[in-house]
């Protein structure tokens, strides 16, 4: 995993814009996190680099890289969703509810949660492109939408998640390999999979590069980009169904608690994806999160203030972003 | 973002209007031009207006709805700073946490001390501005999206708050910097003024001189219709965006006065207030992305959603299910914008 993806070799032919995606800093965020790692390892002493923290981190990064993976592939095609946290929330306390602590109702749980990812991903794509709505007002709107429900009809933790489905939270396999590693990098496969090895994957990146030449390509835009938001519910509704497996129960808190919407955005834009579009890819992302993970473990190993802590991130998310702006040297000046 | 689809015929720099034309003229056809841009929220408005009228018909008595306007005024004032960001094409995120510093610091500093009302207000403007100015220094010369820049802001401003305080901010606030946001003239047939009332009118009528009435407005608005075409015709985007972060970043600072007029000091006090300014500033028909946008009905905008929390809390909603009222409105305004500027040829 430590690797830098090896994307130069990942069909040059399939898009014309695939090639301007191929830029410094998807590899350069995997050298960054290096970096990091390394001054942790002084820091915070050997230890931090050892195999038991390492998994801590890469579990740390589980929640926030599934949901990331679909906020991707959304702000590839030059949308946004800010709904996810709440989605989270919902998935979670649906499910949970669903489950009821009853092995045999598991697969229903999966069921309605992944359902109600796809019909929120819908609604959100629908609004995007049919309506014409401003994604970041659409999907806030849709955002607000459920937190409202959510909070009228759960204060407190609701259901309970039977022993079997929490082994998808602390499970093993082959001894030391935890399953939720296993699932972040399942879910990765699958995005890398879109952006890169179908159809959809390359309409994608035209759309988000330049939505009026791809439509004169002849690519269905609107379909592209409500597929993308029906992924991005989706993998939310995986990180909500994931930390029903952590926690043991459903958390209307979850979702808004951990900040899920702005830093999945976040790790996207780390990762080195524009946040308008048609530029990046998945394996950055995962960088980014494995970053957004390893500072939030340095930071504890540290000692830092919880407070400071989000004072750090703050600084560390527009440095990261700015050094790469910078970088890239782009003439165009309409930054939104 | 993705919405890139703007008419060309949009007014995007407002035309000016003939020299010849008398004062009197000229105000009426500023005010026309204003009416026009605010009367769909306008009718919003007015629609809830009624509605609330006939819940609570005690609403039109001067005390009641003067209360009203009271609570309505921090959102007012600072929607009509956000409108100039939106407009450049950018977002502030950071105006919720800069209004939770500005109570906290003024809190912490005054200590219920009359006498630092000056300095202390001077502070904050301070404050304001060097977050205004870090906001727009990190979006135009950093090329950072602005959303995240301010969104980076809103944590760093937030875990300040909280490092500083360790989660219950402390002090208290001077009667006399209360004042702004919490007393009133003593008027005759009206009865009372509140200052608010009076800043919220002030600063309204000084951010729609500055958009539509200087030429920094307008190179604003030029700049957020198509930064390329602004800077080619010798605007220099730099820096009018830089500074309509800082106009955002004082009205949260005017907000957050006014704020701590009737709310109390908290690490919470501003939470939320970043969204539903955008959302006033949407409700407003504001284009987002940039070129469009009119800070009256900005402000109507801002007025009406505060009337709509206050309906429903008359109609006996329970306080979670407003939000989702609220993200069904600012949806149903997006798309209405959208569809709109479709129809018009987008």
């Amino acid at each position: 995993m430590s690797s830098p993806p090896q994307e130069r070799t990942a069909n040059p032919a399939r898009s014309l814009l695939a090639k301007f995606d191929l830029t410094d800093m998807q590899s350069g965020v995997w050298l960054v996190l290096l970096a990091v790692m390394a001054v942790g390892w002084i820091l915070a002493g050997p230890n931090f680099v050892g195999g038991g923290n390492l998994t801590n981190i890469a579990v740390r990064a589980v929640p926030l890289g599934i949901v990331a993976m679909g906020q991707t592939l959304v702000i590839l095609g030059g949308s946004l969703d800010l709904s996810v946290a709440y989605l989270i929330s919902v998935v979670a306390v649906l499910s949970a509810f669903v489950m009821d602590g009853d092995p045999a109702n598991i697969p229903l749980a999966i069921a309605v949660g992944l359902a109600v990812g796809v019909g929120v991903g819908l609604v959100n794509g629908l609004l995007v492109t049919k309506g014409r709505a401003n994604p970041l007002i659409a999907t806030l709107g849709t955002g607000l939408v459920m937190k409202g429900l959510l909070s009228s009809r759960f204060a407190a933790q609701t259901g309970s998640a039977p022993r079997e489905f929490q082994l998808l939270g602390y499970g093993r396999v082959w001894g030391f390999m935890p399953l939720s590693i296993l699932l972040l990098l399942a879910v990765f496969a699958i995005a890398w999979w879109l952006t890169r090895g179908t159809r959809f994957g390359s309409h994608l990146y035209a759309v988000g590069g330049s939505k009026e030449i791809a439509r004169l390509s002849g690519v269905r835009d609107d379909r592209v980009i409500i597929g993308a938001h029906v992924w991005c519910s989706l993998t939310a509704a995986m990180t909500g169904l994931f930390l029903v497996a952590r926690l043991g129960a459903g958390a209307p808190w979850i979702g808004p608690d951990g900040i899920y919407d702005l830093e999945s955005i976040a790790a996207v834009v780390v990762g080195g994806t524009a946040l308008l579009g048609g530029r990046g890819g998945v394996p950055g992302t995962l960088a980014g999160a494995l970053l957004l993970a390893v500072l939030d473990n340095m930071f504890n190993a540290l000692q830092v203030d919880g407070f400071l802590k989000s004072v750090l991130r703050g600084v560390i998310i527009i440095a990261a972003v700015a050094s790469y702006a910078l970088r890239s040297k782009r003439k165009d000046v309409d930054i939104a | 973002m993705s919405d890139t689809t703007k008419p060309a015929d949009e007014g995007r720099v407002p035309q000016r209007q003939q020299p010849a034309a008398s004062r009197l003229d000229r105000f009426g056809g500023h005010a026309l031009e204003h009416l026009k841009a605010s009367a769909p929220i306008l009718a919003v408005l007015i629609v809830i207006f009624a509605a609330i009228i006939y819940l609570n018909p005690a609403f039109l008595d001067p005390p009641v709805f003067l209360a009203f306007l009271r609570r309505a005024a921090p959102l007012m004032i600072l929607a009509a700073g956000q409108v100039f960001v939106i407009v450049s094409g950018g977002f502030d995120l950071s105006v919720g946490s800069l209004i939770t510093v500005t109570v906290v610091v003024a809190a912490a500093i005054t200590e219920g001390d009359p006498d630092a009302l000056i300095p202390v207000m001077m502070l904050v403007l301070l404050i304001g501005v060097l977050v205004g100015m870090v906001n727009g220094v990190v979006t135009t010369m950093l090329k950072v999206p602005s959303i995240i820049t301010t969104l980076g802001m809103l944590l760093i401003l937030r875990g300040a708050v909280f490092y500083w305080t360790g989660g219950s901010p402390t002090g208290a606030l001077a009667d006399n910097f209360r004042q702004f946001g919490r007393e009133a003239f003593d008027l005759p047939v009206i009865g009372q003024l509140p200052y608010a009332a009076i800043i919220v009118i002030a600063v309204a009528w000084i951010a729609t001189r500055l958009l539509h009435r200087t030429a920094f407005g307008h190179q604003l608005l030029a700049t957020g219709g198509g930064a390329r075409a602004a800077q080619l015709t010798g605007v220099n985007i730099t820096r009018v965006r830089i500074i309509a972060f800082v106009l955002s970043a004082l009205s949260a600072v005017i907000a957050g006065i006014l704020l701590a007029g009737f709310a109390g000091v908290s690490a919470q006090v501003g939470q939320g207030y970043e969204f539903r300014a955008i959302s006033a500033v949407v409700l407003g028909g504001a284009a987002i992305g940039g070129g469009r946008g009119s800070v009256v009905a900005t402000v109507i905008g801002a007025l009406t959603l505060e009337a709509l929390f206050m309906l429903l809390n008359l109609l006996g909603l329970p306080q979670p299910l407003r939000e989702s009222v609220q993200g069904v409105i600012i949806i149903g305004a997006v798309v209405y914008a959208g569809l709109r500027l479709q129809r018009s040829g987008g």
